[in-house]
């Protein structure tokens, strides 16, 4: 099998007359890596996804796959295999002449490719169905059928639009945990794109956090959690998503807008134009510590494992998610803490991550990530 | 009762059918074993006197030549021609709408009105063909009078009333072709003939059968413009076995041999039509 190739993107962008839809960005694809394009629907990462692929013609910018420049070459002269959302098999091929399609076109020899149907069929569990149409077999197999057809032409570059948007939850759980091990026992290097935060923090070794056409953030699936490099990317990544606050500045330092208590040190917090917002994960607030912010607690969301708290501190609202063993009856006043590492300073103009002077680097099991070095910052 | 309802459902359809489809057609047949009554002579049962009379009538052999070319040039060009268009039209093109328009044309005008047309453009002399070849140099030629070119010219007329109408089908069929497909076979690096061949043609297949079906009967029944144009002339050279039939009922008043070349031609229909069926539809794919 072909270990993967390294893609670079530079300053790439589209446009259809005045509507951008990808404006000048640059990341790269390691090779052998799993990365993942993630943002809400229209944020450019299919777009960008189709350049790689040669499906759709840069504006400007340029696509190196291998550090060769492809931006202009044809998708058959890029090296790249590519599943997509709807899988576009074709309906009137069984599922053998489907995967075999791309090789035929390519005129394999028909030993080699009968070797290569084998193995690929073996590998996806797809040996009874061979002579079957596309219409003939569930959604699942459909799909394994379109990874076959990725995954015989043996290209060091798999691309992925969505791929198991089309699939219900169990199968999607089963299938994204398929397509991570399959991925790193081939080696290939995978651009998947989706707009499912839990797919992609549960596949990637990278994110490319993208938002109206641009980058908000590209790291590792760790650092984009505890590290989130805008509100959005704060937001976005996580259920339920982080608590963003509105903060006030007084003598005593940064205090949750409305409540006397200061959170945040004064030296932190420094003195500029537009004031701050605060996130805390709802993960990462504890109930019944004493000598935390006082809330009152508005609504109980029974989740089975735990439960989610919806709290008022002064007139801001403040979801927790706690323990179950904890009880809490709405209406009751309860102390709510949290560790200083849990907090995230942002501006509140720009919506960009303030760092801290005190933070540590994210720690990974076995590695450790840089984190600001290679966090791009968002906003203007 | 329940019956009843449903006879009642039923009889305004088969009234019309056993009207106007079934009892001619059996009349038809029946009359085709008898001779035709003139005045004092009542009809008479001839047995198949009518078919070897059929069978010995050069005419007949001529317009059945006539209707075999006619059929297997109109067929496969109008056909073929549909195919390109839709292909071209279905494509990025400017002025597509335009486009289309001009060529569904042909379709909406009556195939009457189209004849006229096509007279102005081959009338020797100042019509539009010898207007175009005479500022060439070219002579003037007599495209309808000519024995040899005047089953030409009508063809050349079935063909473009036909292309447009057949083009919507398999442009409706086109469209619905998903355009991942094609992605998809671009990134395997299926040129465009490959996808065409592979995938494009076979996916089309249930829109070619009917088409080639409708094809097959407008074949041998698009006869308006023989009446305009030709009158079957010169020398029966672009007559059709529609328009004979109608020529030996109408114009001969001989009932009893034009029920025998009806008989013919349905015959003749019928076997075509199931031969495509069992011939096609086996390669063809339903989704």
């Amino acid at each position: 099998m072909s270990a993967g190739v390294e893609i670079e993107v530079r300053d790439l962008r589209k446009a259809w007359g005045d509507s951008v839809a990808v404006d000048g960005i640059g990341f790269t694809a390691e090779a052998g890596a799993f990365t993942v394009l993630l943002g809400p629907s229209g944020c450019g990462k299919s777009t960008t996804l189709r350049m790689i692929a040669g499906l759709e013609e840069a504006t400007s910018g340029a696509v190196l796959i291998g550090s060769q420049n492809v931006t202009r070459q044809p998708p058959n002269a890029r090296g790249i295999s590519m599943v997509f959302q709807s899988y576009a098999l074709f309906p009137h091929l069984n599922v053998a002449e489907n995967i075999l399609f791309g090789l035929k076109v390519r005129r394999v020899p028909a030993a080699e490719r009968a070797a290569r149907l084998q193995r690929t069929a073996g590998l996806l569990g797809l040996d009874g169905l061979l002579d079957r149409r596309p219409s003939q077999i569930s959604g699942g197999q459909q799909q394994r059928v379109a990874l076959g057809r990725a995954i015989i032409s043996e290209k060091p570059i798999c691309l992925m639009d969505e791929p198991l948007s089309n699939l219900d939850a169990k199968l999607r759980h089963e299938m994204r945990v398929e397509l991570k091990t399959l991925q790193q026992k081939l080696g290939i290097t995978m651009v998947y794109v989706t707009h499912d935060q839990v797919e992609a923090i549960a596949m990637a070794d990278r994110i490319v956090v993208m938002k109206g056409g641009q980058i908000e953030q590209s790291a590792d699936p760790r650092t984009l959690y505890q590290r989130p490099a805008s509100v959005f990317v704060a937001r976005f990544i996580g259920t339920p998503p982080m608590n963003i606050l509105e903060l006030a500045v007084g003598p005593a330092g940064g205090m949750i807008s409305g409540d006397p208590t200061p959170v945040l040190p004064r030296s932190v917090v420094d003195d500029r134009d537009g004031g701050f917002q605060l996130g805390i994960r709802p993960e990462d607030i504890e109930i019944g510590q004493p000598g935390g912010i006082t809330g009152t607690v508005e609504q109980v969301e029974y989740l089975g494992a735990d439960q989610l708290v919806d709290c008022r501190i002064a007139d801001q609202r403040v979801l927790i998610r706690a323990a179950n063993r904890q009880p809490v009856a709405v209406g009751q006043r309860v102390s709510l803490t949290w560790g200083r590492d849990s907090l995230h300073l942002f501006d509140k103009r720009s919506g960009a991550r303030i760092p801290a002077t005190d933070e540590r680097p994210v720690q990974a099991a076995g590695r450790t990530f840089q984190t600001n070095a290679e966090t791009g910052a968002a906003g203007p | 009762m329940e019956w009843i309802y449903g006879w009642l459902l039923l009889s305004p359809a088969l009234v019309l059918l056993i009207a106007f489809t079934h009892l001619p057609a059996i009349n038809t047949l029946w009359g085709s074993f008898f001779s035709t009554p003139r005045g004092q002579r009542p009809a008479k049962f001839v047995g198949l006197g009518n078919y070897e009379t059929l069978l010995a009538d050069e005419t007949f052999w001529q317009v059945f030549s006539n209707s075999f070319w006619y059929a297997v040039v109109t067929i496969p060009v109008s056909v073929a021609l549909a195919l390109l268009m839709a292909i071209w039209v279905d494509g990025k093109l400017a002025g597509r709408g335009f486009v289309r328009l001009a060529y569904f044309a042909p379709t909406v005008l009556p195939l009457i009105a189209v004849a006229n047309i096509w007279m102005f453009f081959y009338t020797p002399g100042f019509g539009l063909i010898d207007q175009i070849s005479g500022a060439f140099g070219f002579p003037s030629v007599n495209w309808l009078g000519d024995p040899d070119l005047a089953l030409g010219a009508v063809i050349v007329v079935a063909i473009w009333k036909e292309a447009g109408f057949f083009m919507i089908f398999y442009l409706a069929a086109l469209q619905s072709i998903p355009p991942q497909l094609r992605e998809a076979a671009a990134i395997e690096g299926a040129d465009r003939w490959t996808f065409f061949r592979r995938i494009t043609f076979p996916l089309l297949m249930p829109t070619t059968l009917f088409v080639s079906v409708n094809a097959v009967i407008n074949s041998f029944r698009l006869v308006d413009h023989i009446f305009v144009m030709t009158d079957g002339g010169p020398d029966n050279a672009s007559s059709l076995l529609l328009f004979y039939i109608y020529e030996v009922a109408f114009k001969f008043w001989d009932t009893a041999y034009a029920s025998t070349l009806t008989v013919v031609l349905l015959v003749l229909l019928s076997v075509l039509a199931v031969g495509q069926f069992f011939l096609l539809d086996k390669r063809v794919h339903y989704r």
